[in-house]
This record gives C-alpha cells, sequence and structure tokens, in this order.
C-alpha cells in the first residue's frame, strides 16, 4: 500500500461524507459527535485536490451508515457536502445534506443573555432562516446569527 | 387568533386581525365592564426584575375581574436564591395557579417557561427582548387618542438597542401603513434582525439621530428612557444618558394634536413641564394598561371570543 493509497483508500463500508469545504472537516467530525470513545475508524482527509471547488476536506467513518438526521446538522458548515453510503466498496445511496428547519444542541447563541446559556434544563434552538449562506435564529431570544456560523458550534 | 388558554410570548406571533381583537375587546371593558367573572382563579406574578406599573396592573386587572394573585417579586427571598432553575419554579407555581405572569432578566425566558407548563404564560419582559402587554397598551392609547393606527406619523426615540418596549412595539407597527422613523444615538441603534424583519412589512422606515428637524410632521412621539442597568459598561452608559430632552421648547415646534407617550418610568428625557400639556398621554397610557390587562385575562383566562 503506498502513501497515495493511504489518503484516498477506499472503504468497504460506511459513510463518505464528501466535498466539505476545505479547513471544515474537523468541525464536522465535532458535529458528528466523533471523539476518542469512539470505535469506529475514522479517516480525515483535508485540502484534497478537487475538479469543482481546487481543494475540499473528506470524512470517512467505516462499518457506520449515518443517519440523516445526523449528517444534516453538517450543512451549517459544509452546504455542498455529500453523503456516500457504502456497502461492500459501492456506493449504494448518494445525497446531498439537507440542512432542517430546526438546529438544536449543535450551535450555542451568541448572546450571552440568552435563556439558552444558563443551567436551565434546555438544549439551543435554532430556526433556519436561510441556507446557503446559512442564518440562524435563537427560537429563544430572537438573536441572529448571519455569518461565521462555525465559530458559534459547540 | 385563538387566545383562551394561550400564551402571550412575542408580538411577533400576532396578526394585525389579532391585535384589533384585543383592542376592541379593551374598548367594550372599559365601556360596558368586564363581560366575565374569574372569581376562584388565581394568577401567579412571578417578578425577577423590579417593576412597578407592570406587576401592579396586572394585579389591578386580575382582581377587577374577581380573581386572586400570588407574587414572587424578590429573587432574594425566593428559591432561585437556593439555585433552583426557572422550568422547576414554574412547573411548581403552575401547581397553584392558573396563569403565570413572568418578568426575568434572561432573554427567552417567558418561551422556555411556556414550554415547561400547560398553563398561559404571559410575558411581562425577558430581558431586552420584548414586552408584548406594553405593548398592547400602547397601541390601544394610540388606537384610542387618534381613532386609527394607518397614515400615522410615529417617532420611537432613545434606547432602541435594549429597550423591550420598543422591540416589542416596532413590530406590529410596521405591519400597518404608516411613517415609522426610529430615533436613537447611533450607539444605541435597532438590532439589524429586528430591522431586517420589519423592513419586509408595510410601513415607511426612516432611521435618524436627531428629532428637531421631525418633530413638526409626528403624530405620535414614544420616548424611551435610556436605561442604565442594561448597560456592562457606566462609561457607555453616561456617553448616551441624557441625548434627548423633551420640553416645551421642543414641541413649540410640533402639530398641535402630538401624543407623547413614553412607557414610564422616565428619568429626565421629558421635562415635567410638558406634563400639563395636551400632548402629554404618558399617565393615560399606563392607565390603559389595566384595561389592556383584563382584556387579555378574559380572553386567557375566561375564553370570551372563543365562544
Amino acid at each position: 500500500m503506498n502513501d497515495k493509497d493511504l489518503r484516498v483508500g477506499s472503504i468497504k463500508d460506511g459513510t463518505v461524507i464528501d466535498h466539505i469545504d476545505a479547513g471544515s472537516a474537523l468541525k464536522v467530525v465535532q458535529i458528528l459527535g466523533i471523539d476518542e470513545n469512539i470505535e469506529d475508524i475514522v479517516s480525515i482527509a483535508m485540502n484534497v485536490p478537487s475538479a469543482k471547488t481546487k481543494t475540499k476536506d473528506i470524512v470517512k467513518v467505516e462499518d457506520r451508515e449515518l443517519a440523516s438526521d445526523e449528517v444534516d446538522k453538517i450543512a451549517l458548515i459544509a452546504p455542498e457536502g455529500t453523503i456516500n453510503i457504502i456497502r461492500n466498496y459501492e456506493v449504494i445511496e448518494k445525497n446531498k445534506v439537507n440542512l432542517p428547519k430546526f438546529i438544536k444542541e449543535v450551535v450555542r447563541c451568541p448572546n450571552r443573555n440568552c435563556i439558552s446559556n444558563t443551567d436551565e434544563p434546555i438544549k439551543s434552538e435554532f430556526q433556519v432562516i436561510n441556507k446557503n449562506p446559512v442564518k440562524l435564529r435563537c427560537v429563544y431570544c430572537e438573536r441572529a446569527i448571519e455569518q461565521n456560523v462555525s465559530e458559534h458550534i459547540k | 387568533m385563538k387566545f383562551s388558554g394561550s400564551d402571550v410570548i412575542s408580538m411577533q406571533e400576532f396578526s394585525k386581525e389579532g391585535v384589533f381583537e384585543v383592542l376592541s375587546h379593551a374598548q367594550r371593558i372599559k365601556e360596558e365592564g368586564p363581560r366575565v367573572d374569574l372569581s376562584g382563579l388565581v394568577l401567579a406574578n412571578l417578578f425577577f426584575e423590579p417593576s412597578t406599573r407592570t406587576k401592579l396592573s396586572f394585579e389591578t386587572a386580575m382582581k377587577r375581574l374577581g380573581g386572586e394573585v400570588i407574587s414572587i417579586d424578590s429573587v432574594r427571598a425566593s428559591s432561585i436564591k437556593k439555585g433552583e432553575t426557572l422550568a422547576d419554579t414554574v412547573r411548581v407555581i403552575e401547581g397553584y395557579a392558573d396563569g403565570l405572569v413572568l418578568r426575568h432578566p434572561k432573554e427567552g425566558a417567558a418561551k422556555m417557561a411556556a414550554r415547561f407548563v400547560d398553563c398561559p404564560v404571559i410575558n411581562a419582559g425577558d430581558g431586552s427582548n420584548e414586552h408584548p402587554t406594553q405593548t398592547l397598551t400602547d397601541l390601544y392609547t394610540i388606537w384610542r387618542e387618534k381613532g386609527r393606527i394607518d397614515g400615522l406619523n410615529i417617532a420611537v426615540m432613545g434606547d432602541l438597542k435594549y429597550g423591550r418596549t420598543v422591540h416589542s412595539l416596532v413590530i406590529p407597527l410596521s405591519m400597518f401603513d404608516v411613517n415609522l422613523f426610529l430615533i436613537s444615538p447611533p450607539q444605541l441603534e435597532i438590532r439589524s434582525e429586528i430591522l431586517n424583519d420589519i423592513k419586509r412589512n408595510k410601513a415607511d422606515i426612516h432611521k435618524s439621530s436627531f428629532i428637531e428637524s421631525l418633530i413638526g410632521d409626528i403624530d405620535i412621539l414614544y420616548a424611551t428612557r435610556i436605561q442604565e442597568e442594561r448597560f456592562a459598561d457606566p462609561n457607555e452608559y453616561e456617553k448616551v444618558s441624557g441625548s434627548y430632552k423633551i420640553d416645551k421648547k421642543l414641541l413649540n415646534g410640533a402639530k398641535k394634536d402630538l401624543i407623547l407617550m413614553h412607557p414610564l418610568p422616565r428619568v429626565d428625557e421629558i421635562n415635567p413641564e410638558v406634563d400639563q400639556l395636551d400632548a402629554a398621554c404618558y399617565f393615560e397610557q399606563s392607565a390603559n394598561g389595566v384595561t389592556i390587562r383584563m382584556a387579555l385575562l378574559e380572553m386567557i383566562l375566561g375564553g370570551v371570543l372563543d365562544e
């Protein structure tokens, strides 16, 4: 196996998240809740050459087919992302990420005085008011996040 | 709009027709007295920030309808001091009362509270976010004084950034065919998301830092206090405090039938010499708060208009 294979090698079963904006792969991993406790094999490729966008990031999660509600949140930072479900080296399903109408938990409200930034037993919740570029609005305090959404991801 | 058993959290929830349902019902109460007897019902006034007008006007409204009121009006004396969450507090009080009126320093508090209880929650001010029952009082005052809202030139002046009465008021005003003048120091301009919301509606929106050149065209001048308690930095407050002074000299240039409103309390933005002028409407506006809250309580707790 040479270096090239190591970087772009196919996976047998699992999920490949492709067309992530270059430099955003680690945020994607964070949104997916992938941390040191995960047992699946995860490969992260950053700044990979891309015909469409010059460079892109790719995340591959082996032996795990991610559900759409898990991956849709990725559209927060990768609106052009695609999700490929792989079985026995074949792409059996290919979908674009689709930002849901409401985003729970993933984003922190920028308003320090918002009730969602307290010890109350609630999760942060934002209404998606625009998909690309992503614009969000806190359902509690009505404050908007109109740019740099990735800076507000928990 | 459905009012019976409903929450009142934000003016965003009100259609123009919904606003007029409340105003018309308030007018009916003013002319004919209450329509329902709320005896046997208990309203809980939960005030985690200081209040005089809102708290007492809700209390008066409920008592005039025959109901009872229980209150929390000091964080120090409540379980909040012991670290209880608001979510727990409202679930406990729901066991004692038929409706909750909530004032809280955190923005979105009323929205959250409403998600934890089944009884109606009325937002009596959440931080610098909204104060919808003050807005209904303000709209009722404009409607009573002018007989209409459409066609008016309305100036809202003062702290447009932190003023919750302003945030709630401009939302419904923008649904009318009005010229809406937003007058503030540059540091206290209205937040962009609210401005974007109201720009999508019917009203013509104009921003300015000065009132002097506009005063001759205005039908309603709605002044607000620059609120020291909303500033993290006292130096920033000092820079803008006293930005506007409404006195006889300014009002000499106004229309003869100008109406001057203020949600009160005032500090120094309205000179007391103005109180005797026909334009001064803020004490009537304050009294209207009881009528509007009676109307809301009849509609929410008494089911009036939904039969």
